[in-house]
């Protein structure tokens, strides 16, 4: 309520202001920014140390800290978890054929790291670093990338004293002196060398998305085919609803277009969570069977000391505590490593506890 | 599909039509099947007698079903997480030079978000003579420009780097659209504002989680940079950055802020992530390229194509494509058959706008032998787009981004093609 009333307030004044001939422009558009809007807003941090915030943080602090908050992508000892991002390491790699980019070896700025940390992360949960904390992972992510000790302190007063490895390794573009020269003379067009050779063809990587009938995904359809005999019917479709039939009954007092619903939100769970056949745990436990499981109940998932404690007191993950969980994972479980911020909207946690529930082992 | 529609009849009459042409050989050419009356002329069909939809059958329109494959498409094992990832625009499937926006491609960072014009809000701060808050109502009423321009990501065409990978060029080529945008010249929010004479950078940054921030430096900005609102004539999409994105026609694709938030003039860069750890090209010797801003010049063969086989046999057929360059107009573009050995203008379609996409066709009569198809911009400064070999020669393996080397398709004789590699 009050910061409604303050919101009031502030529209109130900038009326005023706006009457006057205060601004700066011809069109007297806009209305000036409060000191406090522009705290709010403006986190950028420049690479001189401008727009640093007053604070302090220790490596082992924020060993703690990245290992509850950043770990479970980026790894204990930010070596990167699957495809996420390798944070150290990789210091005299930049000239092999797989370089390893990290803040000790590719990063120029320290401010970079702190920037976009407070501003950006964790993955899912940005702006929920405190200032301190946010000078903890900057000083442990310099001690895994080897450039301080374990007893360094990071702080806005010692901040423009460290400098990062690779800080000289970056130049402005040169394409127009060392390319456009080279690229802008007048082309060959007839008898322009030997005939050519193939010497690569993708279709040997198969990587690429396919449609059912094998081709690449999207192909344009035949049109020799008419729309007619496309669409009728074959034996292939029935066997296959049959086969979907048990996994339909075990779902049939569920709306349909609530699953579908439901399956486009769990896109935002997917990154952690695995399901389907032969799900495996990843920097999330797998969820198939996850209606009705006990809670921190999957082999050889590290659950946090909560969801074990809450499993041990025999609770399971009915409609209710998926719900309260999914809203705010946070504050369900406090402790949890689940880095997602939760869905505030109470239909896209029905949607997704109706998608869930029909994923079976 | 079922036989209770009003047209089953008719249909069975299609079903009829179509075993007889099957019969005969699908993939013969029409000509070939002329002996027999087409009952899609022969018989009446249900909408040459019955209604159609009436109006308001969608009160705003869907593609038609027979062009679901028409479609944005990803690449899954491309990023870890589908909220920081990329999708592509199908460009095989699409003529013309204007993307829709239902299928122009997307990338974000931490997920499109959904803000209203109501609760919209841009600050513009830094070293100005007054920060200013503008309301989306606020935009609305400044003096209005237009431009259309493509927006391409500095990855597009990366996993190509080291080789052909994938079939298709909507997967090789994809990351780029065009639209025509409707906005307000950034210069005249920063104008409103009063920039500084120490003010030398502008620092773009999103209202998502991820705030995407990118350093423009001034020039720029009070050149062509436009803070938009609509596109091909209608409100941005959520994943184009509704209600508000900046335009920074020629430039990579990742400095267009979507969602944008905030505005600040500083005295330097900020090298923001998306600046030094991102989008910066690192070099055979170990030292990197930043502010490698502009999309130089390239072009690809939209149509034939590994999605957009030839099925039609041989005889006249179109080939066409796509031309762009961040340093201007396109004035021409070269088309080869054999791979590179000789070289013919193709037909520029319609307008060579600046910093747009520009569509080319060249129309030949195919022998139905096999082609190495490739096709070569040259832009308005002279620009003739490489060959990735000769990209390579300068930049070494590591640079995954700005690759606008030129594309082989290899056509076979039966029609089908091949995304391949030549030397």
């Amino acid at each position: 309520m009050s910061k409604s009333l303050n919101l009031l307030i502030g529209a109130g004044l900038a009326v005023s202001v706006l009457s006057g001939p205060v601004l700066a422009g011809q069109m007297g558009l806009g209305r000036p920014a409060m000191p406090e809007e522009i705290a709010a807003w403006d986190m950028t941090v420049l690479p001189d140390g401008t727009g640093l915030r007053p604070g302090s943080g220790d490596v082992l602090t924020g060993e703690e800290v990245f290992g509850e908050k950043c770990a479970s992508c980026h790894g204990e000892f930010a070596e990167g978890i699957d495809s996420w991002p390798v944070l150290a390491g990789g210091q005299g790699t930049l000239t092999d054929r797989r370089p390893v980019k990290t803040i000790g070896s590719y990063w120029p700025h320290l401010s970079t790291v702190w920037d976009y940390v407070h501003r950006s992360m964790p993955f899912g949960g940005a702006q929920t670093v405190t200032v301190d904390e946010t000078y903890a992972i900057t000083a442990y992510l310099l001690y895994s990338n080897g450039l301080v000790e374990d007893d360094f302190v990071l702080s806005d007063q010692n901040f423009a004293e460290v400098s990062l490895p690779n800080e000289g390794g970056f130049y402005p573009d040169d394409r127009p002196d060392r390319e456009y020269p080279m690229f802008r003379t007048e082309p060959c067009m007839a008898n322009c060398g030997a005939p050519v050779k193939v010497t690569k063809r993708a279709i040997d990587l198969r990587v690429t998305p396919t449609d059912p009938d094998g081709r690449p995904a999207g192909t344009l359809p035949d049109l020799m085919i008419l729309a007619s005999a496309a669409a009728a019917p074959s034996a292939e479709p029935a066997a296959a609803m049959e086969a979907a039939a048990p996994a339909a009954q075990a779902s049939q007092a569920i709306d349909p277009n609530l699953i579908a619903d439901g399956e486009k939100v769990f896109k935002k769970c997917a990154a952690c969570h695995k399901v389907g056949e032969g799900a495996k745990n990843g920097t999330g436990p797998q969820l198939n069977a996850i209606v009705g499981r006990t809670i921190g109940g999957v082999e050889g998932y590290k659950y946090s000391k909560t969801l074990v404690g809450m499993g041990e007191e025999g609770k399971v993950w009915d409609e209710a505590a998926l719900d309260g969980f999914l809203e705010k994972p946070k504050s369900y479980a406090k402790g949890t490593k689940m880095s997602f911020a939760g869905l505030k909207k109470e239909s896209d946690r029905a949607a997704l506890i109706a998608y869930l529930s029909t994923l079976t082992e | 599909m079922t036989d209770d529609t009003p047209n089953a009849t008719t249909r069975r009459g299609f079903l009829r039509g179509t075993a007889a042409v099957a019969g005969a050989g699908l993939a013969a050419a029409s000509a070939a099947r002329a002996a027999t009356p087409d009952p899609l002329i022969t018989e009446v069909q249900s909408y040459a007698s019955g209604f159609g939809d009436p109006v308001d059958a969608a009160p705003y329109g869907m593609p038609i079903e027979f062009e679901k494959h028409v479609v944005r498409r990803n690449v899954e094992w491309l990023t870890e997480s589908p909220v920081s990832s990329i999708n592509f625009t199908p460009i095989h499937a699409l003529e013309g030079t204007i993307t829709p926006q239902g299928c122009a491609f997307e990338r974000h960072h931490s997920g499109a978000i959904e803000m209203s014009k109501s609760d919209y809000r841009l600050m513009i701060n830094g070293l100005v003579d007054q920060p200013l808050v503008f309301t989306f109502e606020d935009l609305l009423r400044f003096p209005r420009t237009m431009t259309t321009a493509f927006l391409e990501c500095a990855a597009n065409g990366g996993m190509e780097w080291g080789g052909a990978q994938l079939e298709g060029c909507q997967f090789t080529q994809g990351m780029i659209h065009n639209m025509e945008y409707t906005g307000v010249p950034l210069r005249l929010l920063l104008e409103e504002a009063g920039v500084q004479t120490a003010g030398k950078w502008v620092y773009a940054e999103g209202h998502d989680a991820s705030s995407n921030g990118r350093s423009i430096p001034l020039e720029k900005a009070l050149d062509d940079v436009m803070v938009a609102f609509f596109a091909n004539g209608e409100a941005l999409r959520k994943e184009h950055g509704y209600p508000v994105r900046l335009v920074v026609p020629g430039w990579e694709g990742n400095m267009w802020v979507k969602w944008l938030r905030r505005i600040s003039v500083y005295d330097q860069p900020v090298d923001s992530r998306e600046e030094t750890s991102k989008y910066t090209d690192l070099m055979s010797d170990g030292q990197a390229r930043k502010w490698t801003w502009i999309m130089d010049a390239k072009s690809v063969i939209t149509s034939p194509s590994p999605q957009a086989p030839i099925r039609h046999g041989k005889g006249p057929l179109v080939i066409t494509g796509l031309a762009w360059s961040g340093n201007g107009r396109i004035e021409r573009v070269d088309v080869t058959t054999d791979g590179g050995v000789s070289w013919q203008p193709a037909r520029i379609t319609g307008d060579a706008k600046s910093k747009a996409l520009t569509r080319f066709h060249l129309d030949i009569d195919w022998d139905g032998s096999e082609l190495m198809l490739q096709s070569r911009a040259v832009d308005e400064t002279g620009y003739v787009q490489p060959t990735k070999d000769a990209l390579r020669a300068v930049r070494g393996l590591n640079t995954v981004y700005h690759n606008n080397g030129i594309q082989t398709w290899w056509v076979k004789a039966d029609g089908e093609v091949e995304n391949v590699e030549v030397a």
